[in-house]
């Protein structure tokens, strides 16, 4: 069944949202929303692979045989990994520092492995970038929203810019456990209960 | 001596590679549903995990960090993993073909398992020296099984609980995880 370029990308947002429908790319939804900023900001660099790495593969998808695509691929998304590096560490060191490892392990996300797998490696360029496009933003907003609810509870506050934002009530008491690690893992089964609510009905 | 313990320890219960620094996920709730394929999925990754820990240290200290090559560190940690696991694969089926059935389709999932590629980054970031490089490759390895064991058994237990319908299967997943992230925080101050 054919798609168009618009129902590429937009299966992207809600149809196939990572990492709510594709349970994929758990690691750094868990690790990196502590806040909405390191959130957004992950979102962004996984975008940027993404689309690239879905594009490159997508351009040489006639070229590259089938045996040692998986490690073509790996070779191809560490290599816009490390170009995403490196533009973090000249432009946003801040945000760099705090993500940290997650950065690099942007390589080991399964969702960009999986995009160029089970998408680019079939489809067109125009239609491998909607596709990328759309996860990434999926993406991007998911981890968007999870470090919103996390921060607004954990912190009371949200921070932009160094500048923080009371969302709360002076009185709030903030609800440590959703900064911590415990908090990641049952915010996020929350959320995608809520999701499984939502589109069941 | 004693400080080879405490670290392992540390990587093992208080910094646990699944449950307190988030790595590994992926693996953690795709292979937890029956007890079968986690214990094999935990063998493979003691297995790789060691292996990878200890080249990757050596790949960082006598290539990138000699030659000035540290913005390469990416590309060649995943090259490294990546055909570790294939020649494990390959060494495994010829000579040990038990043993081979047994970890079957997990070891090549173990490539873009991010515990095997965190672990390589975290031995570097921390600076460990040879010895210690190997010792956190295998406790965080252990850590990874143990919290993965544990996890399989409560999960074939829910199976048989009656789960709300919106929160069923992942959902109920992620937040018996987050409980049992919680009873591994109480380790935290141990050390």
């Amino acid at each position: 069944m054919a798609k168009t370029l618009a129902q590429e990308f937009v299966k992207g947002l809600w149809e196939e949202v990572p990492p709510f429908r594709l349970v994929l790319g758990l690691c750094p939804t868990l690790a990196v929303t502590k806040t909405v900023e390191n959130g957004l900001g992950m979102g962004v660099a996984t975008t940027f692979v993404l689309v690239c790495a879905n594009m490159l593969v997508s351009m040489l998808r006639k070229v590259i045989p089938g045996k040692v695509r998986i490690a073509c691929f790996i070779i191809i998304i560490a290599a816009f990994v490390t170009l995403v590096e490196l533009l973090m560490q000249a432009y946003t060191y801040p945000l760099f520092l705090k993500l940290g490892i997650f950065i690099p392990l942007i390589v080991v996300n399964c969702i960009v492995l999986g995009r160029a797998e089970a998408f680019a490696s079939k489809n067109n360029v125009i239609r491998s970038v909607a596709d990328g496009l759309g996860i990434g933003i999926g993406f991007t907003l998911a981890l968007g929203s999870l470090g919103a609810v996390r921060e607004i509870f954990g912190a009371g506050t949200i921070t932009f810019w160094e500048t923080p934002i009371q969302l709360m009530p002076a009185s709030y008491q903030p609800f440590a456990f959703m900064v911590q690690a415990p908090g990641a893992f049952v915010c996020l089964g929350l959320m995608l209960a809520v999701m499984n609510l939502i589109g069941s009905k | 001596m004693g400080d080879y313990i405490i670290l392992a320890i540390s990587c093992i219960l208080i910094n646990n590679i699944l449950l307190a620094q988030y790595l590994g996920n992926c693996p953690f709730l795709g292979t937890s549903k029956k007890m079968e394929t986690a214990v094999g999925m935990a063998m493979a990754v003691v297995f790789v995990l060691v292996m990878a820990g200890v080249l990757t240290w050596a790949v960082n200290t006598f290539i990138l960090l000699k030659f000035n090559l540290v913005y390469l560190r990416t590309i060649s940690f995943i090259l490294v993993i990546a055909s570790l696991v294939q020649f494990v694969e390959m060494f495994l089926k010829k000579s040990i073909p038990a043993l081979y059935a047994g970890l079957g389709i997990f070891l090549p999932l173990i490539t873009t398992n991010c515990a095997v590629m965190g672990v390589c980054l975290i031995n570097v970031s921390e600076e460990y020296t040879f010895l210690q490089a190997a010792v956190a490759s295998f406790a965080y390895a252990v850590g990874f099984g143990l919290a993965l064991v544990l996890f399989a058994g409560v999960r074939e237990r829910i199976l048989l609980a009656r789960v709300p319908r919106p929160l069923q299967d992942t959902s109920i997943a992620l937040v018996t995880a987050g409980i049992l992230s919680l009873t591994f925080y109480a380790f935290k101050g141990m050390v």
